[in-house]
């Protein structure tokens, strides 16, 4: 399905850095619209480090990745930014008007002003076990995710991994598989302790294998899987009927599509000017650590002021009639009331 | 302290070690391909290394939490460890590991 949105700005990532954009553009009167590849906001403070600590934010001498992402979602709460999640920016176009057109994988269409790369390092992605020629069995027979439960119907299903979703995955998809087996490299599984004990139950109904043991090899031919090789503790192999792989080791990340977006990148990281943090493509603006300078720290306070800045410049290209009047917090009326403190 | 590295294209490296710098922080420092993306918090699995024979036995052994996040890496191996989890130290003097693929 194909929605088509038209706002001020479009904001790629849905971090720290990226919703602090849509407090200073909300200070500025402009609309966000955000894309993300998570299900949730705060990037990889609530993918990767919900709950550790980080001590370097002005202000908050102690606050965890996820305390600071709903801190920021109720900062910029009053902005009515609107959020599109679960979805990977895949493309940018220059529209007639002189606008950008940013695509995603699912099929929104964001057309704005300015674009604001707020991306990180780019996308989560599953991780791929480094197993020779995986990539052509990717999507035919090599699935890092179930979208429908019922194309693994009948079949002879392979899961590998020892987190949750291994785990979840073993035990929905026994009961429609004609035979599925679990692979992990040791007998102990860092899923939640529930999914463990019901995985067990299932291996002694029969209903399961589970072998201590990873994949070596694939074999099949035109992506279709018919086997795999497989390599136990004792480093012993042996081959392993299946004709669906599913491993699941978690997310890692991809700069991905953003190389494709034609930016000047350095190193996988877009080149800006450090007084408007807009990349050499005019309109498209890149803060937080996707981006390069010198002198550049990765580091989310400095990705707030890259926002700050970033946000000034995309007013007059939004509003180039318009003049700018900056003004604080503090003693602004106009501010407090579009922050709803007034 | 001295730590010998193997990189994932079988290139040797001698980096030197700082007390209380984690071994993943070494190996970034001495330009190794080695992405760590949370930071050093055991939480991503992508600073995986492996531990020559004899090293791994003298290591500090894995936390819970490391062993737990090891089941997120790739290619594990039973000398596998996460190389933000080693703190260097004098006795550690010598220490050879090898980035594991990603």
């Amino acid at each position: 399905m194909t929605t088509k949105v038209e706002t001020d700005v479009a904001i790629v990532g849905a971090g720290p850095v990226g919703l602090f954009a849509v407090f200073e553009l909300g200070l500025l009167d402009l609309k966000a619209h955000l894309v993300d590849i998570l299900d949730r906001p705060g990037g990889q403070c609530t993918e990767l480090y919900p709950e550790k600590p980080i001590y370097d934010i002005p202000g908050l001498p102690i606050v965890t990745g996820q305390e600071l992402t709903d801190k920021l979602m109720e900062q910029i709460k009053p902005f009515g930014a609107q959020f599109h999640l679960g979805q990977m920016a895949s493309a940018l176009h220059r529209e007639a008007d002189g606008r950008w057109r940013l695509t995603t994988d699912t099929g929104t269409e964001i057309v704005a002003h300015v674009v604001i790369i707020a991306a990180g390092g780019g996308s989560f992605v599953p991780k791929r076990p480094p197993i020779a020629g995986i990539e052509a069995y990717e999507g035919k027979s090599v699935h890092y995710a179930v979208r429908k439960m019922e194309s693994f119907k009948g079949k002879d299903i392979l899961i590998a991994g020892g987190g949750d979703s291994a785990l979840d995955w073993t035990i929905n998809l026994a009961p429609l598989a004609k035979s599925l087996t679990l692979v992990h490299h040791r007998d102990g599984f860092r899923a939640a302790q529930h999914s463990v004990n019901k995985m067990r139950e299932l291996v002694d109904e029969g209903k399961v294998k589970f072998h201590v043991a990873s994949v070596k090899e694939l074999h099949g031919t035109d992506g279709a899987l018919e086997a795999v090789t497989l390599a136990g503790a004792d480093k012993k192999e042996w081959t392993h009927a299946t004709n669906a792989f599913l491993p699941f080791f978690g997310l890692t990340i991809k700069l991905g599509p953003i190389a494709e977006f034609g930016l000047n990148l350095h190193e996988n990281l877009i080149q800006v000017d450090t007084a408007r943090f807009e990349s050499e493509t005019p309109g498209i603006f890149a803060i937080g650590d996707i981006n390069t300078y010198p002198g550049k720290l990765k580091l989310i306070l400095c990705g707030f002021h890259e926002a700050a800045l970033a946000a000034q410049a995309a007013f007059h290209i939004c509003r180039p009639n318009e003049k700018l009047r900056f003004q604080y917090t503090t003693s602004s009326s106009n501010l407090q009331k579009k922050l709803g403190v007034a | 302290m001295k730590i010998h590295a193997t990189d994932r294209n079988g290139k040797q490296h001698e980096l030197e070690g700082r007390d209380g710098w984690t071994v993943m922080e070494i190996l970034r420092d001495g330009g190794l391909d080695v992405s760590a993306e949370c930071g050093g918090a055991c939480a991503c699995a992508t600073c995986h290394i492996y531990v020559a024979e004899g090293w791994y036995q003298k290591l500090t052994p894995p936390s819970e939490a490391e062993i737990d996040m090891l089941d997120m890496a790739l290619a594990v191996e039973p000398t596998s460890r996460l190389s933000c989890q080693i703190t260097c130290a004098p006795e550690l003097d010598g220490l050879t590991v090898t980035v594991a693929p990603e």
